[in-house]
């Protein structure tokens, strides 16, 4: 081979390493920098009162505390609405659908819902939820959109989780006489439990992240009681912190950092469970 | 068997028939709503105006129903996240795959993906409060509210969407192609831009895709740092207003149910459907066939 | 499998106990409205909680226009306006059998302001300010030059309320002349804080606001004086030029809209009476102008005589002698 191009590919071939290298790094500091900007201009703001408060015209008296119980209401309708159906439709296409065209279109289907933009799911709902079935901006239609919103994560979670259960297992319960339904509700979906709590709580994670669907369902911004059931308004931390980061004066700044954090380590926490969960898991049906 | 459980299993079947069912209903719901709306919008509006006009006023005395303005809004940012996330998206997944050790991926991967899972308020805030301001300082003359702060952030955002899937297409090349190329001896560098990129080209390309749609449909970053004027321009310094943008704003104020008005938000909404549909459908087909030739 | 179950349960059962603790209030108020009046309700609110925890207000900012449909609905008790109701609202009050106490709670000078960074503009007459917002001007006038041949050719961007809100409405009749007629190539928003930051990073920007979120965001934002071209130069918002109704033609009363039927709730009839006490001195903190002691008085009594309708019917805001209006319509 020439030796020219040879020393010359060689060349090309370390400028791009170390480049590559620097991008790798630069992208990976942003975060850094993302994390450190934020804990510095929020961290000294956070104490008893930030979470105990009720929202204020005074920053410094403002507090997250009824984002904080509008944000587990609405979790808690989401979950119990999305997961049951989620997981059921779940199983259903993976164990039940067969190779024919409905169960395509319905895996076509579910990957288009999973990159529909968020703030078409809120039109959905306020013309559904809001509007056509008078629920108003209440917790249950914040409740209803994102249950919607978060059920393709759950179903695709679900569906990987049961491909993943050895075959042998089916097998030998089918051997033993079970039914369908007995082999997949005592045998399958046990085994594949440890994927689908993960799929559950990377839903979690992203449903605790949205903000534009509730915007859109009318969710309130400035919400200064706790809610007083499902049918009442309410807000969310994202959307406090939405509100708090639209006001100029700089008090308000520091209290959307803190808000910022206090989201941040429920989502780095839901999302470091899940990985725990999903590696116990792996192990455990690599046998 | 006997005939009360056989009735059972079909019973639990059926119902969970009827619960992926569910999805089906949403996709019906969701193009329902925008079609059927729109049509009332455009009994009003001609769609010859909407497509055309430069001018999105509905709410003033000159009202102007072109969809231009916040459509550009939405690909000025767009782009600039695009222009962002793929070289860089790329490249890196380049340097896992091919230079770095597997140790060094492994413990890279995840972090890029902490970039994904981060909630966007989040990086609104840090476009508006931290990006925003050191731009001004580099560029001077710059708005507040602009294009550039929340398109660069967006494509920060994206990285991991490009680099996790390229990644994994690289990876599913197969060896004897690597090996064949190093056999040759080419370097690492030829190696992978002239044979592994083009090997794992639709894997790239459904990542490029998903990219794209990810940021048509983003809202609160530019909500947060890019403005709410809606305004016909490719500048990147300007404030622009995108499409998600406006349907929030709207939806926020108090907008009579039944009005014009009100119905802009599902003009407004079918276009940005329209894009992310076809972008959607455009990358599934291409990874089923994408699967289908390494299977 | 089985201890992973239980556990399952446990976690799900124990925070769905803890998720329900919702609260019961024993008495709710609802206010919506303009946000130009909303600094003041929200403090008063927000004071009010302090003393009254069981008792829930809320205050919403869909603007006056919006504020006063729902009112008309029967949906609120409370509408926050910054401009006097309208023939049409008062109409679609009746068709729905509401009727209405309207308090005047604080003057409110529109503070018209730019970019701290903007050198070249000091004060502007309200014939160059119509010049930039009239309709005529979309699309058209887009640069400072092009309203005084001294000023630098920098690009002209507007901030201001959207089309809902009440400061649009007043704004639009002072400047203009005619209520909500203006371009629509501005940033419109309803939420003050949007316009503060817009018009405090850019150096062409122009914005109007209430006069509170100038008072609020003084360091971020440029004062411009108003030439009303009477002769008297160009004014500046202050308390008394506000109060006077020198600080022409921006200076507007502020009022709050009771429906009659709220007004017989003790729940309401105290919040109401909280209200007029605290007003001095909230409405100074906020930033407006409080209205004289006697104003306050005369309309707690026109609360309590539960006297209905309006004092504006027909009547311009501009200039007006809230306390003479006040007694002549006992």
């Amino acid at each position: 081979m020439n030796s020219k191009n040879y020393s010359r590919g060689k060349l090309t071939d370390k400028v791009f390493k170390y480049t590559a290298l620097a991008f790798t790094v630069f992208a990976l500091s942003v975060l850094v920098i993302l994390l450190v900007d934020i804990f510095s201009k929020g961290l000294a703001r956070i104490n008893w009162d930030f979470f105990r408060n009720l929202p204020s015209r005074h920053a410094n008296r403002s507090g997250i505390m009824t984002a904080m119980a509008g944000m587990l209401s609405l979790l808690f309708f989401t979950i119990i609405i999305a997961l049951p159906i989620g997981i059921l439709a779940g199983v259903y296409l993976q164990e039940y659908g067969k190779k024919n065209r409905f169960a395509s279109f319905i895996e076509i289907n579910i990957a288009n819902l999973a990159g529909v933009p968020s703030v078409i799911y809120g039109i959905l709902g306020l013309t559904l939820f809001v509007r056509i079935l008078h629920m108003g901006n209440s917790l249950i239609a914040g409740a209803l959109t994102l249950a919607l919103l978060i059920m393709p994560i759950i179903i695709v979670a679900t569906r990987e989780a049961i491909k993943a259960v050895p075959n042998s297992l089916r097998e030998a319960s089918y051997g033993m006489g079970a039914t369908k339904w007995q082999t997949t509700s005592k045998v399958v979906i046990p085994s594949a439990l440890g994927g689908i709590l993960t799929g559950i709580i990377l839903a979690i994670s992203r449903a605790i992240g949205e903000t534009a669907p509730l915007l859109v369902i009318g969710a309130l911004v400035y919400v200064p009681f706790i809610p007083e059931g499902p049918n009442d308004q309410f807000t969310t931390l994202p959307i406090q912190i939405f509100n708090w980061t639209s006001r100029p004066q700089a008090d308000f700044i520091i209290n959307a950092a803190a808000g910022i954090i206090v989201l941040l380590l429920i989502t780095f926490l839901l999302n470091g469970i899940a990985i725990y969960i999903r590696n116990k898991w792996y192990k455990k049906i690599k046998y | 068997m006997s005939l009360p459980i056989l009735k059972k299993e079909k019973l639990i079947e059926v119902l969970m028939m009827c619960c992926s069912f569910v999805t089906v209903l949403t996709t019906i719901g969701i193009i329902l709503i925008l079609t059927l709306e729109a049509i009332k919008f455009f009994a009003e509006v001609p769609i010859g105006d909407f497509l055309t006009d430069t001018q999105w006023t509905p709410l003033f005395s000159d009202k102007h129903f072109g969809i231009l303005p916040l459509l550009s809004g939405t690909l000025l940012t767009t782009t600039i996240a695009i222009l962002v996330a793929v070289p860089l998206g790329l490249i890196i997944a380049v340097y896992l795959n091919e230079y770095a050790s597997p140790r060094f991926t492994a413990v890279v991967k995840p972090i890029l993906e902490v970039l994904a899972a981060i909630p966007t308020v989040v990086y609104g805030f840090f476009a508006l409060q931290f990006v925003t301001p050191l731009l001004q300082k580099i560029i001077p003359g710059l708005n507040g509210f602009n294009a550039l702060s929340p398109g660069l952030v967006m494509g920060i955002m994206i990285i991991p969407y490009i680099t996790s899937l390229s990644e994994d297409a690289l990876r599913a090349v197969p060896r004897s192609l690597r090996e064949a190329s190093y056999g040759m001896g080419a370097t690492k560098f030829q190696t992978a831009f002239k044979v592994m990129i083009p090997a794992a080209s639709s894997g790239i390309i459904v990542s490029i895709i998903l990219a794209i749609s990810r940021a048509l449909g983003e809202t609160m970053i530019v909500a947060i740092a890019a403005g709410q004027e809606p305004k016909l321009t490719f500048n990147p310094m300007e404030s622009v207003e995108t499409i998600t943008t406006y349907i929030v704003q709207v939806s926020m104020g108090d907008v009579p149910q039944d009005s014009l008005e009100y119905k802009t938000i599902f003009a407004a909404g079918l276009t940005l459907f329209v894009f992310t549909f076809i972008l959607n459908n455009i990358s599934f087909f291409v990874r089923k066939r994408f699967q289908n030739k390494y299977e | 499998m089985k201890q992973r179950f239980k556990l399952f349960w446990l976690i799900f059962v124990g925070s769905a106990s803890f998720v329900s603790c919702f609260k019961n209030y024993k008495g709710r108020i609802n206010i919506d409205g303009s946000s130009s009046v909303y600094p003041i309700t929200e403090a008063v609110a927000e004071e009010y909680r302090y003393k009254h925890g069981d008792i829930r207000v809320t205050v919403g900012v869909s603007g006056t226009g919006g504020g006063f449909k729902k009112f008309a609905r029967g949906e609120i008790d409370i509408s926050n306006a910054s401009r006097p109701i309208k023939e049409s609202e008062i109409k679609a009050c009746t068709e729905n059998d509401i009727s209405f106490i309207e308090i005047p709670v604080a003057y409110d000078g529109l503070a018209v302001v730019i970019s701290p960074s903007n050198t070249f503009v000091d004060h502007l007459t309200v014939a160059e300010l119509k010049k930039m917002w009239e309709p005529a001007a979309q699309q058209k006038i887009t640069s400072w030059k092009q309203i005084r041949e001294s000023f630098p050719d920098v690009p002209l961007r507007l901030y201001g309320a959207g089309t809902s809100s009440g400061t649009y409405d007043y704004f639009t009749e002072a400047i203009v002349g005619k209520a909500k007629s203006s371009r629509g190539d501005y940033t419109a928003s309803e939420d003050d804080n949007v316009l503060v930051q817009g018009v405090s990073s850019d150096k062409g920007a122009l914005g109007f606001f209430g006069l509170a979120y100038y008072v609020e965001n003084k360091t971020k934002l440029k004062l411009v004086g108003i030439d009303a071209g009477k002769g008297k130069g160009p004014i500046y918002p202050t308390d008394s030029t506000v109060r006077t109704g020198v600080y022409a033609p921006l200076s507007r009363p502020e009022f709050i809209y009771i429906n009659a039927a709220s007004a017989n709730s003790p729940v309401i009839q105290d919040f109401v009476r909280f209200y007029m006490e605290n007003a001095p001195q909230l409405v100074q903190e906020v930033g407006y102008v409080p209205l004289p002691e006697e104003a306050y008085i005369l309309s707690y009594q026109r609360f309590q005589n539960k006297k209905l309708g309006s004092m504006f019917a027909n009547k311009s805001t501009v200039g007006a002698d809230l306390v003479a209006l006040l007694k002549a319509d006992q």
